[in-house]
């Protein structure tokens, strides 16, 4: 029998021989400088700090036990195992603002409710999203009277979604292109993604700068990259 | 239902025990017997037709009759459970003398219905052991489902308006 | 124009003085414990919608509480005043957000009795049957959400996948899940389609034994026991000066249901048991709304046994809009098409009270026209508004586990309690 040997050299087997080569000298410690970076590059899974945080954040959304009318019950129904939001793992409803991340407003929100739900937008702790569930939380909604207000007038919402009520799978929708979006944005607190510079409130007897400098602090943007 | 026969005994009885002008009138309508009593008297029409069956007061609710005078009208919704009796007791109220009586402390159920329609129409019950608002905020000013209470809301943005309005986030 | 100025002062105690103006001595228990007032607010996981509790408290006892409510109030009944008859069906289902059926019956059936028309026999059987459905998807979700608040979280998942297969028959018959605008003026919105008819009977088929399954799951459980059992008893006077009804009277012994004692849209051609119990604590109110279920699996299977053919709607073209095949032949009917869509049947003046019983209790609706397309004054007793006044007397004197349980066991909906 006659055994052929063929030469590694040219062609597509080249890559493969250059490749052995070079993983024989990483393991020897001769790669160095740019061949070492363009390595290291192909290999390991890199990414920047801000990306794997933002990663991290949109698929672990913790949002908030906040039912206020019709909603409510089809935000429970997302939980329940039809539309399961487990799947995604925002299953975890918690019921203290200090420890959610999302404000689902679901439900007509009364003028008598909006101071209430304002507070506990303001102790939820950075960053946080808020999502308008529904035709009356967004807008007016079926009623269009005295005794309701849209989110929109007294706090920032990210995402509205559109309904009466909006079905299960729809609000699963509408937090799936929340996450998107954190995804894609880099992770900003909520004055920067709306424009609400100069509304933070400072104890003034304890600043160590002038009120007004304080305000102005950030005015610009932040520095992050967005038109906010 | 206490027919109309029925009716017009009971009207009877109460102008017989509360003087000829207790009863302002009674209507037969639609299968209903509906009393309409003088204002002072609520409480001891309410206690006579308990003695006559009817210790169930389902609902206490206002209506506002604008432009009609008297304007505010407190309506009592009761039921005789023995007998499967309905009867309503209806009074009505002017605007500058809205007071009527309440019947809280020998109907505890109306408590949070009276309450309702002060918070609703302004009409003040005399003798409520909390006449505060109920469903509006505490300091609110006005009475909502009056008639001339304006419905407000918010203007519908179209594209063709929108520059008339100031946005919500701006 | 508006008064706002000119009406008579009224007395006004402000938020921050209610609690002194509330007489606390007599039910402080000695000169040792201090009373704690603690408020349980409007975002609380247990609270069943946005019902704000002010407990005074002593040590763990609640001696004393306060329900706020009003802070979903939604104005329906002054919106109701401003659209037409029709159009007021949508938005008074999203009173009581759970019982919607029962809140579009309510009207309809003030709003027929004012015109005199009459519903053909159909469309009674079917609002009968989705009535019934409706009421036990609100039972379900009410087992469901009392279960997670005493703990037995898993029934959450069990009670809300029958709420589901109801929602799918919801869907069935009128498109929608929740808030269906079936019930109209005159009878129903449309004829159910093939396929309902088999589909709700495997539904019912496996019903009860879901409900079965749950009581083995929780009716001889030693923690249901012991948190349910012989607490919040009331005492049925107290309730009925209270003006309470449903399952909460029902639960004392009491077996007042208006689909027994005022039947209504062909209620008393169906033969049912009224389930009642015995001591009026917290574990009969349990029984008593699961053995409802069941009832009403057997009003639904009789509802489609006996489903007579013939209209969904009543015919009268004045108040109901004619089906669309005739707008392209009869001139009558575009002209009744075009009447009713743009300015709205007129009902002749006068006043009606109509109830209805519930999944809650009773349902009445008090409608006042004066003779225009809009009505005058559209108002709600909703059976929920009424029944929480029965906190009070329910847990004095209870820890706040036992407060938690039991408004549990109340069945607020707060939807139907501010409007």
């Amino acid at each position: 029998m006659e055994i052929k040997r063929e030469r590694l050299g040219a062609g597509a087997d080249g890559e493969f021989r250059s490749r052995q080569l070079r993983a024989r000298q990483m393991l020897t410690g001769d790669l160095e400088g740019a061949d070492l970076d363009k390595y290291v590059e192909e290999r390991v899974l890199t990414t920047t700090m801000e990306k794997a945080a933002n990663w991290a954040r949109a698929n672990g959304i913790m949002p908030a036990t906040f039912g206020l009318a019709c909603c409510a019950i089809e935000m429970m129904g997302i939980v329940a195992a039809r539309v399961d939001v487990a799947r995604f793992g925002f299953e975890a409803l918690r019921a203290s603002p200090r420890q959610a991340d999302l404000l689902i407003l679901s439900g007509r929100v009364s003028i008598k409710m909006a101071p209430v739900v304002r507070r506990i937008y303001d102790q939820m702790l950075e960053p946080k999203w808020a999502i308008a569930m529904g035709a009356c939380s967004s807008s007016m909604g079926v009623f269009n009277n005295y005794a309701i207000v849209p989110a929109d007038k007294f706090m920032p919402v990210d995402i509205h979604i559109p309904g009466c009520p909006p079905r299960p799978e729809a609000l699963l929708y509408g937090i799936l292109k929340l996450r998107a979006m954190i995804m894609s944005k880099p992770d900003q607190a909520w004055r920067t993604r709306y424009g609400g510079r100069g509304t933070e409130e400072f104890v003034e007897s304890e600043l160590a700068i002038e009120p007004v400098a304080a305000h102005s602090i950030g005015v610009s943007g932040g520095g992050e990259g967005t038109s906010a | 239902m206490p027919d109309a026969t029925g009716l017009e005994l009971i009207a009877q009885e109460l102008r017989d025990a509360h003087g000829a002008d207790a009863v302002v009138d009674t209507t037969y309508f639609r299968d209903k017997a509906t009393l309409t009593i003088a204002p002072p008297l609520v409480r001891e029409t309410l206690a006579h037709l308990k003695d006559r069956g009817f210790r169930f007061l389902a609902s206490v609710h206002g209506v506002d009759y604008y432009p009609e005078e008297p304007r505010f009208g407190v309506h009592y919704e009761l039921l005789d459970m023995t007998e499967v009796d309905r009867i309503t007791v209806k009074l009505r109220v002017p605007l500058d003398a809205p007071n009527v009586l309440s019947v809280t402390p020998q109907w505890p159920t109306a408590d949070h219905q009276e309450r309702e329609v002060y918070d609703m129409f302004g009409v003040i019950f005399d003798e409520h052991p909390d006449l505060r608002r109920i469903l509006m905020p505490e300091d609110y000013e006005g009475h909502p489902q009056r008639r001339d209470f304006p419905i407000g809301g918010e203007p519908v943005l179209f594209t063709h308006n929108e520059p008339r309005y100031p946005r919500y986030t701006q | 124009m508006s008064d706002i100025e000119t009406r008579p002062s009224a007395p006004q105690i402000p938020y921050r003085e209610m609690e002194a103006s509330h007489e606390i001595e007599h039910i402080a228990h000695g000169a040792e414990q201090e009373l704690l007032t603690l408020n349980l607010g409007p975002h609380h996981p247990a609270t069943h919608g946005v019902l704000r509790l002010l407990t005074t408290l002593e040590g763990e006892i609640v001696r004393d509480i306060k329900p706020i409510i009003g802070y979903v109030h939604t104005g329906i009944e002054k919106t109701a005043e401003d659209k037409a008859y029709w159009k007021v069906i949508p938005v008074i289902e999203r009173m009581d957000y759970l019982a919607y059926y029962f809140n579009a019956m309510a009207f309809c059936g003030a709003v027929e009795t004012l015109l005199e028309l009459e519903v053909p026999k159909r469309a009674q059987y079917l609002r009968v049957l989705h009535m019934e459905l409706n009421r036990i998807m609100s039972h379900m979700v009410w087992l469901g959400t009392s279960a997670l608040d005493l703990g037995a979280i898993s029934m959450f998942w069990y009670c809300f996948r029958d709420r589901e297969t109801v929602l799918d028959l919801f869907e069935m018959s009128s498109g929608q899940r929740m808030h269906t605008r079936y019930i109209q003026v005159g009878g129903v919105m449309e004829d159910i389609p093939p396929g309902f008819d088999a589909k709700v009977r495997e539904f019912c088929a496996e019903m009860p034994g879901r409900v079965d399954q749950f009581l083995d799951l929780l009716a001889k459980n030693e923690i249901v026991l012991q948190r349910l059992r012989g607490v919040a008893a009331v005492d049925e006077k107290t309730l009925l000066d209270l003006g309470v009804t449903g399952p909460l009277l029902r639960s004392c012994g009491n077996p007042w249901d208006l689909r027994k004692a005022e039947p209504y849209s062909s209620y008393e051609d169906f033969d049912f048991k009224i389930p009642v119990g015995t001591t009026g604590d917290n574990y009969d109110r349990f029984i008593v709304r699961l053995m409802e279920v069941k009832e009403s699996v057997k009003i639904i299977l009789q509802c489609l046994d006996g489903l007579p053919e013939g209209d969904y709607i009543s015919d009268n073209r004045k108040y109901v809009l004619p089906p669309r095949h005739e707008l392209a032949t009869s001139m009558e009917a575009l002209i009744h098409h075009f009447k009713l869509v743009t300015e709205g049947f007129r009902v002749p003046p006068g006043e009606v009270y109509y109830p209805i019983e519930g999944p809650r209790g009773e349902y009445g609706v008090f409608l006042r026209s004066d003779g225009s397309s809009k009505p005058a004054r559209v108002h709600m007793r909703d059976p929920s508004f009424v029944n929480l006044q029965a906190t009070r007397p329910m847990v004095q004197d209870l820890y706040i586990a036992d407060l938690i349980a039991t408004l549990a066991m109340l069945d607020p909906i707060l939807g139907g309690i501010d409007r």
